[in-house]
């Protein structure tokens, strides 16, 4: 499912003395089965954009096309279930939004609001308790007896149980340690890659958008700052730090690395893995 | 739609009813809420109406602006009107609908009341919007210092308080979070049967309550760190100055109580 | 040169109504003037390290000395006077309705006097570089400046040693290294004694001495540079190493020559360049 935002405004608190603007013609497009990362400081408007990716949030002005269904400012729009069942949405910490008494029942709680019946839910929970990694037995638990990183994961699951097209995620895996990180952005590019979902990614990490995204569009001061591949948007370091954002550590090292060599490398590498193997492979032509 | 409600919220600014001491404007309060109900008349509406503005005025808080946070108190206040309209059986008939009959005295009752009830909502809401939150909660402690003999918790009520203060806006911002969360898994906080709409709120109070206790928690630890063990031994960051502004502040609300209790007997 | 500022021997702690040991049988010393990190995995004792050391929990075995003063019921606020400590959530530990009056909590909690109590809160955000932002309040700063005002609030009270728990694995990247910059210029400029108990091994690299707790034992210790010749040893204890660290390995992996594990980018590149390029 495409999703495409033409000249989107938002402001906070419109109408009073408080009101601020949020964000300000952003346009941009998430092609269908494609993985885009939006990258920006905190204050860049990245949460913003993500709340009109299934409406939580209206446009003032502009319009936000999902699917087949057109979001515009002033019109009201029936179909909000079905767009949010469509596009599912990773909050940041989202084990605060757990509420069941158990694991179970807190996953098909999305599922259930969407109208699939009970048994299904069931089904469909014990699936995405496999899909994030949990031992079957959980689903009986109460998720507030999990550990901090499980809880975490009962929480992804029960966005995965709506079965969205698009998967929206806000720094899943801040506080996190390392390993748990990796586990869980893998199985996210797993299901794009596999099961043709679209996946959005909202980080300050430079190096997951690195190693992740297919497209990488960076926000700064409410407005679209560049849009790119990310071989694009990391060989021009500069206009990345004149927005105050970090160059991945991988370009980083490349580059220092360059300046002894005295020229560019063949390519601009996107992780660790690459650089190693295009070094290695530099000193293999060299001797 | 919260961000809409002016009751309780500052702004921040340099005016003289700013710049007044929190006890000073507590005190007016206290004795506005009497001397509201000695109004009974066109003129004495009239004087305590023309001191309100004059508060505002000074308070420099647009007045659109004050009006516009009244809006969703107006409601209540239509109420009030409509009651009195309905149900006061006093003075000439105006019109009578079947079994509704409206008399004269039930208007200008109606008018009166709302008016009362208006201008009480006007001046509290000035109040918090010319004074920190901080600073009320600390003129609540000075002026109720005295009820410590009689064993009346007065520092840690204030304590409490101020603490509340602090979080009411953090848990807002939770509110605001976890509910945006559950809607994103279809949850619909705004239609439906009542029933259905209370079964709603638990996956909002649920986790909200948890987090709440974890914050309790976590802060009581933090405060124990930093040496906190109750109201003995402790000193005041924030000390209260009442300047010659306070006290002609009370002179001239002695002499508008006089006024208006000359003026309610014509 | 090396006076001891913490001693801590033979300390076990055990939770009421858990089986497992958190603390099992730790014994170290932390050095006056020192940056020393206490990595671990979550689970591994490291916390519970961090509570005890500013009393809120006591040592069911052992003994902790800290500042002259030996940890008990009796001592414990003295101790806190010696020992501020910067927790996680940057909102949870913020009492304060403004930034000034948070800074001046601990010092109404310790009965300063007000004249003085008002120079050290501006002293106090002079050194955290936050004076700008006097009279805002909390829900309008970011995480970064909500830590950098706790910090400011341990300071104003003097003390000898800051405990920062997990200070900043809530904070964005910039806010993140926001903190540590102030740390630093404290630990340098002060000489204030810094304990960082963190699972971050990037922020552990810039630390003078590195302690590894696992399953509530004392895993091993040493300076940063010891400590990532572990290697892969540190990802099995649930630990991320540090970019060059992994950067070492991949490129020995690769068929390159390297003398060491490097966790500077800088001498990685430099040994790189000079082992297998130059001629």
């Amino acid at each position: 499912m495409d999703i495409k935002l033409r000249e989107v405004e938002y402001r906070y608190a419109a109408g009073t003395p408080f009101e601020r603007p949020a964000i300000t013609d952003v346009s941009f497009h998430i092609p269908s089965g494609q993985y885009v990362a939006i990258i920006g400081h905190t204050g860049s408007g990245k949460s913003t954009v993500l709340q009109h990716l299934n409406v939580l949030l209206k446009p003032l002005k502009g319009e936000i096309e999902i699917g087949s269904h057109t979001i515009a400012a002033g019109r009201k729009e029936k179909n909000l279930k079905e767009i949010r069942r469509r596009v599912g949405i990773v909050f940041q910490f989202p084990e605060h939004q757990l509420f069941e008494e158990t694991v179970e029942k807190d996953i098909c709680f999305g599922p259930m609001n969407f109208g699939v019946a009970e048994n299904d839910a069931k089904n469909r929970a014990l699936e995405a308790v496999r899909l994030v990694g949990l031992p079957e037995d959980v689903l009986k638990k109460s998720p507030f007896d999990l550990s901090g990183g499980q809880m975490r994961r009962v929480a992804i699951a029960g966005v995965l149980a709506m079965k969205p097209d698009v998967l929206v995620l806000d720094e899943p895996t801040a506080g996190l340690d390392p390993s748990g990180r990796q586990d869980i952005m893998n199985m996210f590019t797993g299901l794009q890659k596999t099961n043709g979902l679209t996946c959005v990614l909202v980080t300050h990490s430079m190096e997951d958008a690195a190693r992740y995204a297919d497209k990488i569009v960076i926000m700064y001061k409410g407005s679209v700052h560049r849009i790119g591949t990310p071989r694009d948007i990391f060989r021009d370091t500069d206009s990345l730090t004149s927005v105050g954002l970090n160059v991945p550590e991988t370009v980083r090292f490349q580059q220092s690395f360059e300046k002894r060599l005295g020229r560019p490398l063949d390519k601009v590498c996107l992780t660790p893995e690459e650089l190693a193997a295009e070094i290695g492979k530099l000193r293999g032509e060299i001797s | 739609m919260m961000e809409k409600i002016i009751f309780g919220r500052y702004l921040p600014s340099d005016s003289v009813v700013h710049q007044m001491d929190p006890r000073a404007k507590l005190l007016f309060i206290f004795a506005f809420v009497g001397i509201v109900f000695l109004a009974n008349n066109v003129m004495t509406y009239a004087l305590i109406g023309a001191f309100t503005f004059l508060i505002v005025f000074l308070s420099k808080v647009k007045l659109r602006f004050l009006i516009g946070g009244l809006k969703p108190v107006l409601l209540l206040v239509l109420f009030t009107f409509f009651l009195h309209v309905f149900f006061t059986k006093e003075g000439d008939i105006l019109t009578q609908f079947g079994l509704l009959t409206i008399y004269k005295g039930g208007v200008i009752k109606g008018i009166f009341i709302s008016l009362r009830f208006l201008l009480l909502i006007l001046v509290t809401s000035l109040l918090t919007l010319t004074t920190p939150p901080i600073s009320v909660t600390d003129g609540i402690e000075s002026l109720f210092g005295p009820l410590k003999k009689i064993k009346v918790p007065v520092h840690e009520l204030a304590l409490m308080m101020s603490i509340s203060l602090r979080f009411i806006p953090t848990l807002l911002d939770e509110t605001d979070k976890i509910m945006k969360a559950q809607r994103a898994r279809g949850a619909d906080f705004s239609s439906g049967s009542i029933s259905n709409r209370v079964k709603a709120i638990i996956p909002l109070l649920i986790p909200l309550f948890v987090s709440a206790f974890k914050r309790a928690e976590e802060l009581a630890v933090a405060m124990e760190a930093r040496g906190y063990k109750g109201g003995e031994g402790r000193t005041k960051y924030r000390i209260l100055r009442w300047s010659m502004r306070d006290t002609m502040a009370m002179v001239f609300l002695v002499v508008l109580s006089a006024a208006l209790f000359i003026l309610r007997s014509y | 040169m090396n006076t001891i500022a913490i001693s801590i021997k033979g300390v076990s702690y055990q939770y009421p109504e858990q089986e497992s040991i958190a603390l099992n049988n730790v014994s170290l010393d932390v050095y006056k003037g020192e940056w020393l990190a206490i990595v671990g995995h979550n689970g591994s004792g490291k916390s519970t390290l961090a509570k005890m050391l500013n009393g809120l929990h006591y040592p069911s075995e052992g003994t902790v000395m800290i500042g002259g003063y030996a940890l008990n019921e009796e001592n414990v606020w003295a101790i806190r006077e010696k020992l501020g400590m910067v927790f996680q959530n940057p909102d949870n530990q913020f009492v304060g309705t403004t930034v000034q009056d948070d800074v001046a909590f601990g010092l109404e909690n310790n009965g300063v006097e007000h004249g003085v109590m008002e120079e050290r809160v501006y002293a106090s955000l002079e050194k955290v570089g936050m004076t700008a932002f006097l009279n805002q309040e909390p829900h309008h700063l970011s995480g970064g400046q909500k830590q950098r005002v706790a910090i400011a609030g341990v300071i104003a009270l003097r003390p000898d040693i800051i405990l920062l728990d997990e200070a900043t694995s809530m904070l964005d990247p910039l806010g993140r290294e926001e903190v540590m910059d102030t740390v630093r210029e404290l630990n340098e400029k002060e000489g204030l004694t810094v304990i960082s108990i963190t699972h971050d091994l990037e922020e552990a690299a810039k630390a003078d001495r590195v302690i590894v707790l696992n399953e509530g034992r004392l895993y091993t210790e040493g300076t940063p540079q010891n400590i990532f010749q572990l290697d892969r040893e540190l990802l099995n204890l649930g630990l991320g190493v540090p970019f060059a660290v992994q950067m070492s390995q991949l490129l020995t992996d690769a068929g390159l020559h390297l003398s060491q594990r490097h966790f500077n980018e800088e001498e990685l590149v430099s040994e790189l360049w000079t082992l297998n390029f130059e001629r």
